[in-house]
């Protein structure tokens, strides 16, 4: 079977975002997990245990607990944002995934009005970054450039599902193909191959950005020690020992 | 009183949000350290020619060393949480005191030297070369910063500036840009064994000036005991309780209560301070010096009991790091947290009926307290978390009728910082001094218009040097400042042992 030039280049695109984000992110968590923690410094009042330090880190992963102290409004965007962006991510695994598990069946519809969410989210991220005077002195470029690709990749997606509405079978066929191997030919809509390329270029640059804020805060030491400095002695890699 | 005129922030009672003032806390500048403390440190007395690459080095190593630093350099995703909750932002106005603004200082270097856009795409991917101003700026912004972790509680990922502050401070002494005050504490507490360079027997002729003065007014002869073998507890406490005021009045109240509690109690010359400024800086090895004095002075007197005094800073170190640096306590009776807090102490010694309190005694008074921010975010008393919140206040509760919180927003967890801690207790900035403290202040004219508040309570001899100066500016009398043991002090109903 010939293959377009097109095609080509779409996978080879492909398998270099999904090299770059694994190969990225495994390096970032590698660094992060062999720097070692010298000292005790959970923010207090912190959880006595380790069991309990988790489920902190998990209401902050899940909950966004300390935002939530900290800003509501910032809060309610970054809450609805992310869980909003995780159910686009979830729905999406149908393209991976054959035969379709019923989990995943049951979360097409909820994700599709998660589509619809997440670009209202973004925009109200943006708005929040632009308004207030002390977020707008804080912000950069990157800041910028990542919500806007997501609200990008968001409208892209949104095209696709209520506008052009490309061949769905064709697009499972690619990615699925791309997944095992067993390769096909990139559907050919200009909407869909935008769309792609930007969930690559946005693969590409999570590990070297600040969204290894994700694999990041499980790492983070002031959320995830457990407050018992009393109770069981620390050992500090590389500090000597006295007596 | 003051002789130079400062703008002294207008009391209403709220914390209001600034609007942004560039620069407008970009001369405020801590005096740099003496040669002799620099060389006494192992610091290059100046800038050293190869200064930036040495500044690089030691930022990689720090990057290598600590985690907290690694990921805190790479996470934060400018939410803007933390922006509007430090007391010097708050104060000064000036946006760099934002925490993320702050670490955003270190951060643009390490985007230039440790990460692949920085190096290549520069500026624009926000990197910034280590240049004379950058570095100017870090001596600048990184003395605004009491390291007291505010801005971490709100952070969604605990970014905890304090620790960034600690590392671009530790840089900048290795390359020979030091901050005098903090230095020379620190050369003080290794050397002659506290911050107020004090030797022994000065500290033993206070002593026994206070035992003259307790047997005065109470007619009780209450012991100062130092450098006694075989005692039950080793006291580790602030220099600053044998000479400073209001400091001195709750070293009284510890020891009325060990009188009474009939538990005999001993001070070291050798390890006469409880602080550690080591920690401010950043330098483990100077950290782990100043506590290694206190572990000598457990071998030699043989106590089975350590217990610590009020002081915020040298709590978190003797609460999280001690075990660390010189642990284990094996000698220690194990039946006793080592250390213990003096207010865990006293807490459980009024839980059992132990001690008599009179709280008449205080009825002048209504008392309202601070947490002091390294006690509240970094430490613990008793066994469950936020024990330190409730432990202090039960013993004011019990040694006087009238006790009122502060705004919710600003105790506990979320208490401000006094703005002299982390090593800015100096005289040249007290000009940020007293601009740190307003959100402190607005809280205390809030419950002092509600509710009458005189008497404000410390568990710290930092916030208590901070306090008594600084209250003054504001138009308040620097005797509404003391410890929580000075209110034991006075309530405390001393003889007709009761035992324990
Ligand atoms: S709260 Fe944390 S993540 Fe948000 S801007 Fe501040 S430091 Fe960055
Ligand atoms: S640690 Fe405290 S002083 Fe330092 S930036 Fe955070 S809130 Fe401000
Ligand atoms: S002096 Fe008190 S309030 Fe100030 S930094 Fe230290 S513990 Fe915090």
């Amino acid at each position: 079977m010939e293959f377009s030039l097109l095609t080509i280049i779409f996978s080879l695109m492909a398998y270099g975002a999904a090299v770059v984000f694994v190969f990225g992110v495994l390096c970032r968590i590698m660094v992060y997990a062999k720097t070692p923690s010298p000292l005790k410094i959970p923010t207090t009042p912190a959880p006595t245990t380790t069991f309990g330090a988790m489920i902190r880190v998990l209401s902050e992963v899940l909950l966004f607990r300390s935002l939530y102290k900290g800003n509501k409004w910032t809060w309610l965007g970054g809450v609805v944002f992310h869980w909003a962006f995780l159910l686009v991510v979830l729905r999406h695994l149908r393209y991976f995934l054959y035969p379709l598990p019923a989990w995943d069946m049951s979360l097409q519809g909820i994700g599709i009005i998660a589509g619809i969410i997440l670009p209202i989210a973004v925009l109200y991220l943006l708005m929040r970054r632009t308004t207030v005077d002390r977020t707008v002195f804080i912000s950069s470029l990157a800041d910028y450039f990542a919500l806007t690709l997501i609200f990008f990749i968001a409208g892209t997606g949104l095209m696709m599902k209520f506008y052009e509405r490309p061949f769905m079978v064709d697009i499972k066929g690619f990615v699925y193909g791309l997944a095992t191997f067993n390769f096909s030919a990139v559907p050919t809509d200009p909407v869909f191959l935008v769309h792609f390329t930007l969930v690559m270029i946005l693969l590409a640059y999570f590990p070297y950005s600040k969204l290894v804020h994700a694999p990041g805060i499980f790492f983070s030491p002031t959320r995830n020690q457990a407050d018992n400095p009393r109770e069981s002695r620390h050992v500090t890699p590389w500090s000597p020992n006295l007596t | 009183m003051a002789k130079v005129k400062f703008e002294v922030p207008e009391l209403t009672g709220e914390i209001a949000i600034p609007g942004l003032k560039e620069d407008a806390a970009a001369a405020v500048k801590s005096h740099n350290a003496p040669a002799k403390d620099m060389t006494d440190l192992g610091f290059p007395t100046e800038l050293v020619p190869d200064w930036k690459e040495k500044a690089v080095a030691k930022f990689a190593e720090l990057l290598k060393k600590y985690r907290s630093l690694k990921v805190f350099m790479d996470i934060c995703v400018k939410c803007g949480a933390c922006t509007d909750k430090c007391h010097f932002y708050l104060g000064t106005k000036d946006p760099r005191n934002m925490p993320v603004a702050r670490a955003e200082l270190l951060r643009k270097v390490y985007r230039r030297y440790f990460t692949t856009a920085g190096k290549v795409l520069g500026k624009l991917a926000e990197a910034e070369d280590l240049t004379r101003e950058v570095m100017e700026e870090w001596y600048t912004y990184f003395y605004q910063c009491t390291e007291c972790r505010r801005c971490s509680l709100f952070c969604p990922y605990g970014i905890d500036t304090a620790e960034i502050t600690m590392a671009a401070r530790e840089i900048m002494d290795t390359v020979g840009l030091g901050a005098k005050y903090p230095l020379q504490t620190i050369n003080k507490a290794i050397t002659i064994g506290n911050n107020l360079g004090m030797p022994g027997p000065a500290i033993r002729s206070t002593l026994d000036f206070m035992e003259e003065d307790v047997k005065e007014q109470t007619g009780v002869p209450v012991k100062f005991p130092m450098d006694v073998k075989g005692a039950d507890v080793l006291l580790i406490t602030p220099s600053a309780d044998f000479f400073a005021t209001p400091h001195v009045e709750s070293l009284a109240g510890y020891a009325k209560v060990f009188h009474q509690a009939g538990i005999s109690w001993t001070l070291s010359s050798y390890a006469s301070e409880a602080g550690n400024f080591g920690m401010f800086n950043g330098n483990y090895e100077h950290m782990r010096k100043i506590a290694g004095r206190i572990k000598v002075a457990i071998n030699e007197l043989k106590p089975k009991r350590l217990i610590h005094g009020e002081c915020g800073h040298a709590w978190r170190v003797a609460y999280s790091f001690w075990n660390t640096l010189i642990g284990p306590f094996d000698s220690l009776d194990p039946k006793y947290p080592a250390p213990q807090h003096i207010c865990e102490f006293t807490y459980d010694l009024i839980n059992r009926g132990a001690l008599k309190l009179d709280k008449t005694a205080n009825d002048d008074f209504v008392v309202t307290f601070h947490d002091s921010c390294n006690v509240a975010r970094a430490s613990r008393m008793g066994n469950s978390p936020g024990g330190q919140f409730e432990i202090p206040r039960a013993i004011i509760r019990a040694t006087c009728n009238k006790f009122v919180d502060m705004h919710p927003d600003t105790i506990r967890e979320k208490t401000f910082c006094c703005g002299a801690g982390g090593g800015l207790l100096a005289d040249e900035i007290i000009d940020l001094r007293i601009k740190g403290v307003m959100p402190r202040m607005q809280a205390y004219k809030a419950v002092k218009d509600s509710h009458g508040a005189n008497f404000f309570a410390l568990i710290c001899a930092i916030c208590k040097a901070q306090f008594t100066k600084v209250f003054p500016y504001y138009g308040y009398e620097m005797e509404e400042v003391g410890g929580v043991h000075q209110l034991v002090s006075r309530a405390i109903v001393l003889g007709g042992k009761e035992g324990i």
